[in-house]
Protein backbone atom coordinates (compact mmCIF):
# COMPACT_ATOMS: atom_id res chain seq x y z
CA UNK A 1 0.00 0.00 0.00
CA UNK A 2 1.61 3.21 -1.17
CA UNK A 3 -0.03 6.38 0.12
CA UNK A 4 0.71 10.02 -0.66
CA UNK A 5 -0.57 12.73 1.66
CA UNK A 6 -0.62 16.35 0.50
CA UNK A 7 -0.09 18.71 3.41
CA UNK A 8 -0.14 22.46 3.87
CA UNK A 9 1.67 24.73 6.30
CA UNK A 10 -0.69 27.24 7.90
CA UNK A 11 -0.60 29.66 10.81
CA UNK A 12 -2.01 28.45 14.12
CA UNK A 13 -5.49 29.88 14.41
CA UNK A 14 -5.81 30.71 18.12
CA UNK A 15 -4.63 34.31 17.76
CA UNK A 16 -6.20 37.59 16.76
CA UNK A 17 -4.96 38.12 13.23
CA UNK A 18 -3.88 41.50 11.91
CA UNK A 19 -4.14 42.40 8.26
CA UNK A 20 -0.82 42.83 6.41
CA UNK A 21 0.14 46.17 4.88
CA UNK A 22 -0.70 44.77 1.42
CA UNK A 23 -4.35 44.47 2.54
CA UNK A 24 -4.47 41.03 0.94
CA UNK A 25 -3.17 38.70 3.62
CA UNK A 26 -2.59 38.34 7.34
CA UNK A 27 0.37 40.02 9.02
CA UNK A 28 2.72 37.09 9.58
CA UNK A 29 4.83 38.72 12.28
CA UNK A 30 4.86 36.58 15.40
CA UNK A 31 2.60 33.83 14.01
CA UNK A 32 3.30 30.19 14.83
CA UNK A 33 2.96 27.69 12.02
CA UNK A 34 1.95 24.06 11.82
CA UNK A 35 0.41 21.45 9.57
CA UNK A 36 -3.19 22.33 8.66
CA UNK A 37 -5.57 20.52 11.06
CA UNK A 38 -7.31 18.25 8.56
CA UNK A 39 -3.99 17.39 6.91
CA UNK A 40 -2.79 16.17 10.30
CA UNK A 41 -5.78 13.83 10.47
CA UNK A 42 -4.96 12.63 6.95
CA UNK A 43 -1.33 11.86 7.85
CA UNK A 44 -2.47 9.99 10.95
CA UNK A 45 -5.11 8.03 9.01
CA UNK A 46 -2.54 7.12 6.34
CA UNK A 47 -0.04 5.91 8.95
CA UNK A 48 -2.71 3.84 10.69
CA UNK A 49 -3.71 2.23 7.38
CA UNK A 50 -0.17 1.09 6.59
CA UNK A 51 0.35 -0.04 10.19
CA UNK A 52 -2.85 -2.08 10.10
CA UNK A 53 -1.96 -3.69 6.79
CA UNK A 54 1.60 -4.23 8.00
CA UNK A 55 2.86 -3.11 4.61
CA UNK A 56 3.40 -0.03 2.52
CA UNK A 57 4.63 3.45 3.12
CA UNK A 58 3.44 7.02 3.38
CA UNK A 59 4.93 9.87 1.36
CA UNK A 60 4.13 13.49 2.12
CA UNK A 61 4.12 16.36 -0.34
CA UNK A 62 3.92 20.07 0.32
CA UNK A 63 4.06 23.07 -1.98
CA UNK A 64 5.79 26.30 -1.02
CA UNK A 65 9.01 27.96 0.02
CA UNK A 66 11.69 26.29 2.13
CA UNK A 67 9.68 26.95 5.28
CA UNK A 68 7.41 24.00 4.36
CA UNK A 69 10.35 21.68 5.05
CA UNK A 70 9.59 22.10 8.75
CA UNK A 71 6.03 20.83 8.17
CA UNK A 72 7.30 17.96 6.02
CA UNK A 73 9.82 17.01 8.75
CA UNK A 74 7.00 16.89 11.26
CA UNK A 75 5.16 14.37 9.07
CA UNK A 76 8.38 12.37 8.70
CA UNK A 77 8.80 12.36 12.47
CA UNK A 78 5.24 11.06 12.82
CA UNK A 79 6.24 8.12 10.61
CA UNK A 80 6.09 9.08 6.93
CA UNK A 81 8.90 7.53 4.86
CA UNK A 82 9.67 10.25 2.34
CA UNK A 83 8.88 13.90 1.74
CA UNK A 84 8.75 16.07 -1.37
CA UNK A 85 8.80 19.86 -1.44
CA UNK A 86 7.36 21.35 -4.62
CA UNK A 87 9.22 24.59 -4.43
CA UNK A 88 7.71 27.94 -5.29
CA UNK A 89 8.15 31.39 -3.75
CA UNK A 90 4.51 32.10 -3.04
CA UNK A 91 1.65 29.63 -2.78
CA UNK A 92 -1.06 30.78 -5.20
CA UNK A 93 -4.63 31.02 -3.88
CA UNK A 94 -6.17 29.22 -6.87
CA UNK A 95 -6.57 25.46 -6.24
CA UNK A 96 -6.22 24.78 -9.97
CA UNK A 97 -2.71 26.27 -10.00
CA UNK A 98 -1.66 24.14 -7.01
CA UNK A 99 -3.37 20.98 -8.23
CA UNK A 100 -1.49 21.11 -11.53
CA UNK A 101 1.82 20.95 -9.64
CA UNK A 102 0.61 18.21 -7.29
CA UNK A 103 -0.80 16.10 -10.13
CA UNK A 104 2.47 16.37 -12.07
CA UNK A 105 4.30 15.01 -9.01
CA UNK A 106 1.73 12.33 -8.16
CA UNK A 107 1.16 11.02 -11.69
CA UNK A 108 4.09 8.64 -11.86
CA UNK A 109 4.16 7.79 -8.14
CA UNK A 110 2.14 4.57 -8.37
CA UNK A 111 0.07 5.50 -5.31
CA UNK A 112 -2.87 3.35 -4.24
CA UNK A 113 -4.29 6.22 -2.25
CA UNK A 114 -3.75 9.97 -2.44
CA UNK A 115 -4.94 11.74 0.68
CA UNK A 116 -5.76 15.33 1.59
CA UNK A 117 -7.38 17.12 4.50
CA UNK A 118 -10.94 18.06 3.53
CA UNK A 119 -9.84 21.71 3.34
CA UNK A 120 -7.01 23.91 4.52
CA UNK A 121 -7.84 25.73 7.71
CA UNK A 122 -6.70 29.13 6.35
CA UNK A 123 -8.10 29.19 2.81
CA UNK A 124 -11.06 26.99 3.80
CA UNK A 125 -11.97 26.03 0.24
CA UNK A 126 -11.57 22.27 -0.16
CA UNK A 127 -11.10 22.30 -3.92
CA UNK A 128 -7.51 21.14 -4.60
CA UNK A 129 -8.21 17.43 -4.13
CA UNK A 130 -11.04 17.53 -6.67
CA UNK A 131 -8.82 19.04 -9.35
CA UNK A 132 -6.03 16.56 -8.62
CA UNK A 133 -8.49 13.65 -8.95
CA UNK A 134 -9.81 15.07 -12.21
CA UNK A 135 -6.33 15.59 -13.65
CA UNK A 136 -5.33 12.04 -12.70
CA UNK A 137 -8.65 10.50 -13.74
CA UNK A 138 -9.15 8.96 -10.28
CA UNK A 139 -12.33 8.49 -8.22
CA UNK A 140 -12.57 10.76 -5.20
CA UNK A 141 -14.38 10.60 -1.87
CA UNK A 142 -14.50 13.90 -0.01
CA UNK A 143 -14.61 14.51 3.72
CA UNK A 144 -14.31 10.95 5.07
CA UNK A 145 -14.91 10.66 8.80
CA UNK A 146 -14.26 6.90 8.60
CA UNK A 147 -12.15 5.04 6.09
CA UNK A 148 -11.41 1.36 5.54
CA UNK A 149 -9.37 -0.30 2.84
CA UNK A 150 -9.53 -4.01 2.05
CA UNK A 151 -9.02 -6.11 -1.06
CA UNK A 152 -8.28 -3.19 -3.35
CA UNK A 153 -11.50 -1.43 -2.38
CA UNK A 154 -12.37 1.36 -0.02
CA UNK A 155 -15.37 2.17 2.12
CA UNK A 156 -15.93 5.47 3.86
CA UNK A 157 -18.42 7.46 5.84
CA UNK A 158 -19.18 11.11 5.15
CA UNK A 159 -21.08 13.39 7.50
CA UNK A 160 -24.17 15.12 6.13
CA UNK A 161 -26.70 17.39 7.81
CA UNK A 162 -28.44 15.20 10.38
CA UNK A 163 -26.70 11.95 9.44
CA UNK A 164 -24.10 10.24 7.31
CA UNK A 165 -23.46 8.56 3.99
CA UNK A 166 -21.67 5.26 3.47
CA UNK A 167 -19.57 5.23 0.33
CA UNK A 168 -17.85 2.45 -1.64
CA UNK A 169 -15.07 3.12 -4.15
CA UNK A 170 -12.28 1.31 -6.02
CA UNK A 171 -8.53 1.93 -5.67
CA UNK A 172 -6.47 3.79 -6.70
CA UNK A 173 -8.40 6.77 -5.42
CA UNK A 174 -8.16 10.23 -3.93
CA UNK A 175 -9.73 10.70 -0.49
CA UNK A 176 -9.97 13.77 1.70
CA UNK A 177 -10.26 13.50 5.44
CA UNK A 178 -12.66 15.07 7.91
CA UNK A 179 -12.01 15.18 11.61
CA UNK A 180 -13.21 12.38 13.81
CA UNK A 181 -11.11 9.84 11.93
CA UNK A 182 -8.03 9.88 14.16
CA UNK A 183 -6.22 12.33 16.42
CA UNK A 184 -2.74 13.00 15.01
CA UNK A 185 0.00 11.42 17.11
CA UNK A 186 2.73 13.56 18.65
CA UNK A 187 6.11 12.84 17.11
CA UNK A 188 8.22 10.80 19.52
CA UNK A 189 11.82 11.75 20.24
CA UNK A 190 12.88 8.63 18.32
CA UNK A 191 10.65 9.73 15.44
CA UNK A 192 12.17 13.19 15.42
CA UNK A 193 15.72 11.76 15.33
CA UNK A 194 14.80 9.28 12.56
CA UNK A 195 13.15 12.03 10.50
CA UNK A 196 16.46 13.84 10.17
CA UNK A 197 17.82 10.98 8.08
CA UNK A 198 14.75 10.43 5.91
CA UNK A 199 14.76 11.69 2.31
CA UNK A 200 13.32 15.14 1.62
CA UNK A 201 13.41 15.86 -2.10
CA UNK A 202 13.02 19.35 -3.53
CA UNK A 203 11.68 19.98 -7.01
CA UNK A 204 10.36 23.12 -8.69
CA UNK A 205 6.55 23.33 -8.63
CA UNK A 206 4.95 23.25 -12.07
CA UNK A 207 2.14 25.60 -11.17
CA UNK A 208 -0.96 25.93 -13.33
CA UNK A 209 -2.84 28.99 -14.48
CA UNK A 210 -4.30 31.37 -11.85
CA UNK A 211 -7.88 32.66 -12.30
CA UNK A 212 -8.84 33.14 -8.67
CA UNK A 213 -7.05 35.80 -6.66
CA UNK A 214 -7.42 37.50 -3.31
CA UNK A 215 -8.26 41.16 -3.90
CA UNK A 216 -8.68 42.17 -0.30
CA UNK A 217 -8.58 40.76 3.20
CA UNK A 218 -10.42 42.36 6.11
CA UNK A 219 -11.35 41.60 9.67
CA UNK A 220 -15.06 40.86 10.04
CA UNK A 221 -17.13 43.66 11.58
CA UNK A 222 -16.68 43.49 15.35
CA UNK A 223 -19.63 42.31 17.41
CA UNK A 224 -20.82 44.84 19.93
CA UNK A 225 -19.42 43.98 23.35
CA UNK A 226 -21.52 41.46 25.22
CA UNK A 227 -23.74 42.44 28.10
CA UNK A 228 -24.68 40.50 31.18
CA UNK A 229 -28.29 41.19 32.07
CA UNK A 230 -28.44 39.47 35.41
CA UNK A 231 -27.83 36.45 37.62
CA UNK A 232 -29.73 33.22 38.08
CA UNK A 233 -33.34 32.42 37.25
CA UNK A 234 -34.33 35.90 38.43
CA UNK A 235 -32.90 37.31 35.20
CA UNK A 236 -35.14 35.16 33.00
CA UNK A 237 -38.12 37.57 32.74
CA UNK A 238 -35.78 40.37 31.62
CA UNK A 239 -34.22 38.05 29.00
CA UNK A 240 -37.62 37.03 27.64
CA UNK A 241 -38.63 40.67 27.43
CA UNK A 242 -35.47 41.55 25.48
CA UNK A 243 -35.97 38.59 23.14
CA UNK A 244 -39.48 39.86 22.42
CA UNK A 245 -38.97 43.59 22.20
CA UNK A 246 -35.33 44.17 21.25
CA UNK A 247 -34.14 41.06 19.38
CA UNK A 248 -37.69 40.23 18.18
CA UNK A 249 -37.03 36.50 18.00
CA UNK A 250 -39.86 35.45 20.27
CA UNK B 1 -27.59 36.28 -23.40
CA UNK B 2 -25.81 34.15 -20.83
CA UNK B 3 -27.90 32.09 -18.44
CA UNK B 4 -27.31 31.02 -14.86
CA UNK B 5 -27.51 27.43 -13.68
CA UNK B 6 -28.64 26.67 -10.13
CA UNK B 7 -28.36 23.28 -8.47
CA UNK B 8 -31.56 22.62 -6.51
CA UNK B 9 -30.59 20.18 -3.77
CA UNK B 10 -33.18 17.57 -2.86
CA UNK B 11 -33.02 14.78 -0.32
CA UNK B 12 -35.31 11.78 -0.40
CA UNK B 13 -37.35 13.47 -3.15
CA UNK B 14 -37.92 16.63 -1.07
CA UNK B 15 -36.35 20.01 -1.83
CA UNK B 16 -34.01 21.36 0.81
CA UNK B 17 -34.22 24.99 1.83
CA UNK B 18 -30.78 25.56 0.29
CA UNK B 19 -32.29 24.67 -3.10
CA UNK B 20 -34.44 27.79 -2.90
CA UNK B 21 -31.44 29.83 -1.78
CA UNK B 22 -29.46 28.71 -4.85
CA UNK B 23 -32.35 29.46 -7.22
CA UNK B 24 -32.94 32.86 -5.60
CA UNK B 25 -29.25 33.73 -5.98
CA UNK B 26 -29.26 32.54 -9.60
CA UNK B 27 -32.30 34.76 -10.26
CA UNK B 28 -30.40 37.77 -8.90
CA UNK B 29 -27.44 37.09 -11.20
CA UNK B 30 -29.65 36.30 -14.22
CA UNK B 31 -31.56 39.55 -13.78
CA UNK B 32 -28.23 41.35 -13.75
CA UNK B 33 -26.84 39.69 -16.90
CA UNK B 34 -30.19 39.49 -18.67
CA UNK B 35 -30.40 35.71 -19.03
CA UNK B 36 -32.53 32.85 -17.78
CA UNK B 37 -32.33 30.71 -14.67
CA UNK B 38 -31.99 27.00 -15.30
CA UNK B 39 -32.34 24.78 -12.26
CA UNK B 40 -31.11 21.20 -12.05
CA UNK B 41 -33.27 18.86 -9.98
CA UNK B 42 -32.03 15.32 -9.37
CA UNK B 43 -33.83 12.59 -7.47
CA UNK B 44 -35.81 9.37 -7.56
CA UNK B 45 -39.02 9.06 -9.61
CA UNK B 46 -41.52 11.71 -8.56
CA UNK B 47 -39.03 14.47 -7.81
CA UNK B 48 -40.25 16.29 -10.96
CA UNK B 49 -43.28 17.38 -8.93
CA UNK B 50 -40.98 19.83 -7.15
CA UNK B 51 -40.26 21.75 -10.36
CA UNK B 52 -43.26 24.01 -9.74
CA UNK B 53 -41.74 25.22 -6.46
CA UNK B 54 -38.48 26.06 -8.21
CA UNK B 55 -40.44 28.05 -10.82
CA UNK B 56 -42.02 30.08 -8.00
CA UNK B 57 -38.53 31.11 -6.91
CA UNK B 58 -37.44 32.14 -10.37
CA UNK B 59 -36.50 29.07 -12.43
CA UNK B 60 -37.28 29.55 -16.13
CA UNK B 61 -36.24 26.01 -17.00
CA UNK B 62 -36.11 23.04 -14.64
CA UNK B 63 -33.91 20.21 -15.83
CA UNK B 64 -35.17 17.07 -14.15
CA UNK B 65 -33.15 13.88 -13.87
CA UNK B 66 -35.10 11.03 -12.29
CA UNK B 67 -33.63 7.61 -11.55
CA UNK B 68 -34.10 5.14 -8.71
CA UNK B 69 -30.32 5.38 -8.16
CA UNK B 70 -30.72 9.05 -7.16
CA UNK B 71 -32.37 8.01 -3.89
CA UNK B 72 -28.83 8.37 -2.52
CA UNK B 73 -26.46 11.16 -3.49
CA UNK B 74 -24.68 10.20 -6.74
CA UNK B 75 -21.60 12.44 -6.81
CA UNK B 76 -19.98 11.50 -10.11
CA UNK B 77 -23.15 11.22 -12.19
CA UNK B 78 -24.63 14.43 -10.83
CA UNK B 79 -21.43 16.43 -11.42
CA UNK B 80 -21.17 15.02 -14.96
CA UNK B 81 -24.80 15.89 -15.66
CA UNK B 82 -24.36 19.50 -14.51
CA UNK B 83 -21.01 19.91 -16.29
CA UNK B 84 -22.34 18.50 -19.56
CA UNK B 85 -25.26 20.89 -19.49
CA UNK B 86 -22.96 23.84 -18.81
CA UNK B 87 -20.58 22.82 -21.61
CA UNK B 88 -23.46 22.52 -24.05
CA UNK B 89 -24.93 25.94 -23.26
CA UNK B 90 -24.12 29.56 -22.58
CA UNK B 91 -23.80 29.98 -18.83
CA UNK B 92 -22.22 32.83 -16.88
CA UNK B 93 -22.34 31.11 -13.49
CA UNK B 94 -23.20 27.81 -11.87
CA UNK B 95 -24.55 28.20 -8.35
CA UNK B 96 -24.63 25.59 -5.60
CA UNK B 97 -25.22 25.78 -1.87
CA UNK B 98 -22.17 25.12 0.30
CA UNK B 99 -24.20 22.45 2.09
CA UNK B 100 -22.45 19.17 2.89
CA UNK B 101 -23.51 17.94 -0.54
CA UNK B 102 -22.64 21.20 -2.28
CA UNK B 103 -19.16 21.17 -0.75
CA UNK B 104 -18.67 17.94 -2.68
CA UNK B 105 -20.62 18.69 -5.83
CA UNK B 106 -19.49 22.24 -6.60
CA UNK B 107 -15.73 21.52 -6.75
CA UNK B 108 -16.39 18.25 -8.57
CA UNK B 109 -18.27 20.18 -11.23
CA UNK B 110 -15.67 22.96 -11.42
CA UNK B 111 -12.89 20.37 -11.78
CA UNK B 112 -14.74 18.76 -14.69
CA UNK B 113 -15.34 22.13 -16.31
CA UNK B 114 -11.85 23.40 -15.56
CA UNK B 115 -13.26 26.76 -14.48
CA UNK B 116 -12.65 29.03 -11.52
CA UNK B 117 -14.59 28.30 -8.33
CA UNK B 118 -15.22 30.16 -5.08
CA UNK B 119 -16.65 28.23 -2.16
CA UNK B 120 -18.61 29.12 0.97
CA UNK B 121 -19.45 32.48 -0.56
CA UNK B 122 -21.26 35.00 1.66
CA UNK B 123 -21.87 37.71 -0.98
CA UNK B 124 -21.29 38.03 -4.71
CA UNK B 125 -21.48 40.41 -7.63
CA UNK B 126 -21.09 39.73 -11.33
CA UNK B 127 -19.29 42.48 -13.22
CA UNK B 128 -18.27 42.66 -16.87
CA UNK B 129 -15.51 40.09 -17.02
CA UNK B 130 -15.02 39.28 -13.37
CA UNK B 131 -17.06 37.87 -10.54
CA UNK B 132 -16.27 39.31 -7.11
CA UNK B 133 -17.24 37.37 -3.98
CA UNK B 134 -16.59 37.41 -0.26
CA UNK B 135 -15.44 34.25 1.49
CA UNK B 136 -14.61 33.82 5.19
CA UNK B 137 -11.20 32.30 5.88
CA UNK B 138 -8.91 31.55 8.81
CA UNK B 139 -11.77 29.95 10.79
CA UNK B 140 -14.00 32.94 10.17
CA UNK B 141 -11.46 35.41 11.55
CA UNK B 142 -10.98 37.20 8.24
CA UNK B 143 -13.15 37.99 5.24
CA UNK B 144 -11.52 37.64 1.85
CA UNK B 145 -12.70 39.41 -1.26
CA UNK B 146 -11.95 37.13 -4.19
CA UNK B 147 -11.90 37.77 -7.91
CA UNK B 148 -12.74 35.03 -10.40
CA UNK B 149 -11.93 35.47 -14.07
CA UNK B 150 -13.18 33.42 -17.00
CA UNK B 151 -16.64 32.14 -17.91
CA UNK B 152 -18.43 30.30 -16.49
CA UNK B 153 -17.60 30.41 -12.80
CA UNK B 154 -18.80 28.03 -10.11
CA UNK B 155 -19.95 29.42 -6.76
CA UNK B 156 -21.10 27.61 -3.64
CA UNK B 157 -23.07 29.84 -1.28
CA UNK B 158 -22.93 29.58 2.48
CA UNK B 159 -26.33 28.33 3.67
CA UNK B 160 -28.35 31.22 5.05
CA UNK B 161 -26.42 33.91 3.16
CA UNK B 162 -29.30 34.34 0.70
CA UNK B 163 -32.94 34.44 1.81
CA UNK B 164 -35.26 32.55 -0.53
CA UNK B 165 -37.47 35.09 -2.34
CA UNK B 166 -40.47 34.18 -4.46
CA UNK B 167 -40.28 35.52 -8.01
CA UNK B 168 -42.09 33.67 -10.77
CA UNK B 169 -40.01 32.12 -13.55
CA UNK B 170 -41.30 30.49 -16.72
CA UNK B 171 -40.82 27.03 -15.22
CA UNK B 172 -40.60 24.91 -18.37
CA UNK B 173 -39.40 21.42 -17.49
CA UNK B 174 -37.01 19.27 -19.48
CA UNK B 175 -36.18 15.67 -18.71
CA UNK B 176 -32.49 14.73 -18.60
CA UNK B 177 -31.45 11.09 -18.88
CA UNK B 178 -28.88 9.94 -16.31
CA UNK B 179 -28.04 6.61 -14.72
CA UNK B 180 -25.74 6.55 -11.69
CA UNK B 181 -25.47 2.76 -11.46
CA UNK B 182 -22.14 2.52 -13.30
CA UNK B 183 -20.32 5.26 -11.38
CA UNK B 184 -17.05 4.43 -9.59
CA UNK B 185 -18.03 6.15 -6.34
CA UNK B 186 -21.27 4.75 -4.92
CA UNK B 187 -23.17 6.00 -1.88
CA UNK B 188 -24.49 2.69 -0.63
CA UNK B 189 -26.54 4.02 2.26
CA UNK B 190 -27.83 7.32 3.61
CA UNK B 191 -28.22 7.20 7.37
CA UNK B 192 -30.54 9.84 8.76
CA UNK B 193 -31.33 10.59 12.35
CA UNK B 194 -34.74 11.80 13.41
CA UNK B 195 -36.09 13.31 10.19
CA UNK B 196 -38.59 15.43 12.13
CA UNK B 197 -35.65 17.19 13.73
CA UNK B 198 -34.83 20.60 12.26
CA UNK B 199 -31.43 20.74 10.61
CA UNK B 200 -28.86 23.06 12.20
CA UNK B 201 -28.31 24.83 8.89
CA UNK B 202 -31.99 25.54 8.43
CA UNK B 203 -33.28 26.27 11.93
CA UNK B 204 -33.87 29.94 12.75
CA UNK B 205 -33.06 29.20 16.39
CA UNK B 206 -30.30 26.98 17.79
CA UNK B 207 -29.97 25.90 21.41
CA UNK B 208 -26.48 24.55 21.99
CA UNK B 209 -25.18 22.67 24.97
CA UNK B 210 -21.65 22.42 26.33
CA UNK B 211 -19.74 20.47 28.92
CA UNK B 212 -21.48 22.52 31.60
CA UNK B 213 -24.44 20.15 31.19
CA UNK B 214 -22.21 17.44 32.74
CA UNK B 215 -23.93 14.35 31.27
CA UNK B 216 -25.71 13.18 28.13
CA UNK B 217 -29.07 12.84 29.89
CA UNK B 218 -29.04 16.52 30.88
CA UNK B 219 -29.38 17.44 27.20
CA UNK B 220 -33.08 16.98 27.95
CA UNK B 221 -32.93 20.54 29.35
CA UNK B 222 -31.64 21.80 26.01
CA UNK B 223 -34.18 19.78 24.04
CA UNK B 224 -37.02 21.05 26.21
CA UNK B 225 -35.95 24.65 25.62
CA UNK B 226 -35.74 23.97 21.86
CA UNK B 227 -39.22 22.45 21.97
CA UNK B 228 -40.53 25.50 23.84
CA UNK B 229 -39.34 27.76 21.00
CA UNK B 230 -40.86 25.30 18.53
CA UNK B 231 -38.58 26.21 15.61
CA UNK B 232 -35.22 25.39 17.18
CA UNK B 233 -32.50 22.81 16.53
CA UNK B 234 -30.05 21.44 19.10
CA UNK B 235 -26.29 21.91 18.70
CA UNK B 236 -23.25 21.04 20.79
CA UNK B 237 -19.59 21.82 21.40
CA UNK B 238 -16.75 19.51 20.54
CA UNK B 239 -16.25 18.73 24.21
CA UNK B 240 -19.74 17.25 24.10
CA UNK B 241 -19.38 15.33 20.83
CA UNK B 242 -16.00 14.00 22.00
CA UNK B 243 -17.70 12.68 25.12
CA UNK B 244 -20.26 11.00 22.86
CA UNK B 245 -23.16 12.85 24.51
CA UNK B 246 -24.29 14.03 21.08
CA UNK B 247 -23.45 12.85 17.54
CA UNK B 248 -20.57 14.48 15.68
CA UNK B 249 -23.06 15.93 13.17
CA UNK B 250 -24.37 18.25 15.94
CA UNK B 251 -20.98 19.88 16.50
CA UNK B 252 -20.77 23.60 15.88
CA UNK B 253 -17.44 25.33 15.37
CA UNK B 254 -14.28 25.56 13.38
CA UNK B 255 -14.29 21.84 12.64
CA UNK B 256 -18.03 21.34 12.81
CA UNK B 257 -21.01 23.16 11.36
CA UNK B 258 -20.91 26.88 10.63
CA UNK B 259 -24.24 28.42 11.53
CA UNK B 260 -25.81 31.85 11.68
CA UNK B 261 -29.33 31.57 13.07
CA UNK B 262 -31.54 34.43 14.25
CA UNK B 263 -30.99 33.30 17.82
CA UNK B 264 -28.20 31.18 19.31
CA UNK B 265 -28.50 30.14 22.93
CA UNK B 266 -25.24 28.83 24.45
CA UNK B 267 -25.93 26.68 27.50
CA UNK B 268 -22.92 25.77 29.67
CA UNK B 269 -20.49 26.66 26.88
CA UNK B 270 -17.21 28.42 27.67
CA UNK B 271 -16.89 30.10 24.28
CA UNK B 272 -13.57 28.69 23.07
CA UNK B 273 -12.29 30.37 19.95
CA UNK B 274 -12.91 27.22 17.85
CA UNK B 275 -16.55 27.19 18.95
CA UNK B 276 -17.02 30.91 18.30
CA UNK B 277 -15.70 30.36 14.77
CA UNK B 278 -18.86 28.42 14.00
CA UNK B 279 -21.52 30.66 15.52
CA UNK B 280 -20.27 34.21 16.01
CA UNK B 281 -22.21 35.46 12.98
CA UNK B 282 -25.53 34.54 14.66
CA UNK B 283 -27.86 37.56 14.75
CA UNK B 284 -28.53 37.33 18.49
CA UNK B 285 -26.48 35.35 21.01
CA UNK B 286 -27.64 34.42 24.50
CA UNK B 287 -25.25 32.81 26.98
CA UNK B 288 -26.00 31.04 30.22
CA UNK B 289 -22.90 30.15 32.21
CA UNK B 290 -22.07 30.08 35.90
CA UNK B 291 -18.63 31.64 35.34
CA UNK B 292 -19.01 35.36 34.74
CA UNK B 293 -15.50 35.43 33.22
CA UNK B 294 -16.38 32.85 30.52
CA UNK B 295 -15.35 34.19 27.09
CA UNK B 296 -18.81 33.44 25.67
CA UNK B 297 -20.07 36.54 27.53
CA UNK B 298 -17.80 38.71 25.35
CA UNK B 299 -19.86 37.86 22.27
CA UNK B 300 -23.26 37.37 23.91
CA UNK B 301 -25.88 40.06 23.32
CA UNK B 302 -27.57 38.88 26.52
CA UNK B 303 -25.84 36.93 29.23
CA UNK B 304 -27.16 35.35 32.37
CA UNK B 305 -24.63 34.32 35.01
CA UNK B 306 -26.07 31.27 36.68
CA UNK B 307 -26.44 27.53 37.00
CA UNK B 308 -27.91 25.98 33.84
CA UNK B 309 -29.89 23.53 35.97
CA UNK B 310 -31.71 26.46 37.53
CA UNK B 311 -31.85 28.99 34.69
CA UNK B 312 -32.73 26.76 31.73
CA UNK B 313 -35.91 25.22 33.17
CA UNK B 314 -37.06 28.71 34.20
CA UNK B 315 -36.35 30.00 30.70
CA UNK B 316 -38.18 27.06 29.12
CA UNK B 317 -41.26 27.80 31.21
CA UNK B 318 -41.10 31.52 30.44
CA UNK B 319 -40.73 30.92 26.69
CA UNK B 320 -43.66 28.50 26.72
CA UNK B 321 -45.75 31.10 28.50
CA UNK B 322 -44.69 33.91 26.17
CA UNK B 323 -45.57 31.87 23.09
CA UNK B 324 -48.93 30.82 24.52
CA UNK B 325 -49.99 34.33 25.39
CA UNK B 326 -48.97 35.64 21.96
CA UNK B 327 -51.27 33.12 20.23
C1 LIG C 1 -8.14 21.98 16.32
C2 LIG C 1 -9.31 22.16 17.22
C3 LIG C 1 -10.57 22.24 16.68
C4 LIG C 1 -11.68 22.43 17.50
N1 LIG C 1 -12.91 22.52 16.93
C5 LIG C 1 -13.97 22.76 17.73
C6 LIG C 1 -15.28 22.91 17.18
O1 LIG C 1 -15.49 22.82 15.97
N2 LIG C 1 -16.30 23.16 18.02
C7 LIG C 1 -16.14 23.28 19.37
O2 LIG C 1 -17.12 23.51 20.07
N3 LIG C 1 -14.93 23.11 19.90
C8 LIG C 1 -13.85 22.85 19.12
N4 LIG C 1 -12.64 22.67 19.70
C9 LIG C 1 -12.57 22.55 21.17
C10 LIG C 1 -12.58 23.87 21.91
O3 LIG C 1 -11.25 24.33 22.01
C11 LIG C 1 -13.16 23.71 23.31
O4 LIG C 1 -12.43 22.73 23.99
C12 LIG C 1 -14.63 23.34 23.35
O5 LIG C 1 -15.39 24.20 22.53
C13 LIG C 1 -15.12 23.46 24.77
O6 LIG C 1 -16.43 23.01 24.87
P1 LIG C 1 -17.37 23.47 26.08
O7 LIG C 1 -17.56 24.94 26.03
O8 LIG C 1 -18.58 22.61 26.00
O9 LIG C 1 -16.57 22.99 27.36
P2 LIG C 1 -15.74 23.80 28.43
O10 LIG C 1 -14.72 24.65 27.81
O11 LIG C 1 -15.30 22.79 29.42
O12 LIG C 1 -16.79 24.77 29.10
C14 LIG C 1 -17.83 24.38 29.92
C15 LIG C 1 -18.47 25.63 30.47
O13 LIG C 1 -19.61 25.28 31.24
C16 LIG C 1 -19.68 26.11 32.38
N5 LIG C 1 -20.43 25.39 33.40
C17 LIG C 1 -20.06 24.27 34.08
N6 LIG C 1 -21.05 23.87 34.89
C18 LIG C 1 -22.06 24.76 34.76
C19 LIG C 1 -23.35 24.91 35.34
N7 LIG C 1 -23.85 24.03 36.22
N8 LIG C 1 -24.12 25.94 34.96
C20 LIG C 1 -23.66 26.86 34.06
N9 LIG C 1 -22.45 26.76 33.47
C21 LIG C 1 -21.66 25.72 33.81
C22 LIG C 1 -18.25 26.39 32.75
O14 LIG C 1 -18.15 27.61 33.45
C23 LIG C 1 -17.57 26.45 31.39
O15 LIG C 1 -17.51 27.77 30.91
C24 LIG C 1 -11.52 22.50 18.89
C25 LIG C 1 -10.24 22.40 19.45
C26 LIG C 1 -9.15 22.25 18.62
C27 LIG C 1 -7.79 22.16 19.25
Amino acid sequence: MKIAVCIKRVPEMDVNFKIAASGKGVDEAGLKWDMSDFDGYAVEAALQLTEKLGAGEVHVISLGGDVVQETLRKALSMGAAKAVQLKCDAVPYDAFAIAAALAAELKAGGYDLIMFGKMSIDGANGVTQFVVAELLGLPLVHACSKLEIAGGKGTARREIEGGGELVAFPLPAVVSIDEGIARPRYPSLKGIMAAKKKPLEVRPAQLGEVRLTVEKMELPPARAAGRIIGEGAGAVPELVKLLQTEAKVL
Amino acid sequence: MPNVLAFAEARGGELRKVALEAVTAARQVADQVGGEVHAVLVGPAGVAAKAATLAQYGADVVLVAEHAGFANYAPETTAALVADRVKGGDYRAVIFSASQQGKDLAPRTAARLGCAIATDVTSFSVGGDAVIVTHPGYTGKVVQTLKLVGTPVVLSLRPGSVSPAAKAGAGRTEQVAADPSGARVQVTETILGDSKKLDLGEAPIIISGGRGLKAAEHFKLVEDLAAAFGNAAVGATRAVTDEGWRPHSDQIGQTGRLVSPELYVAVGISGAIQHLAGMRTSKCIVAINKDKEAPIFKVADYGIVGDVFEVVPALTAAVQQARQSSH
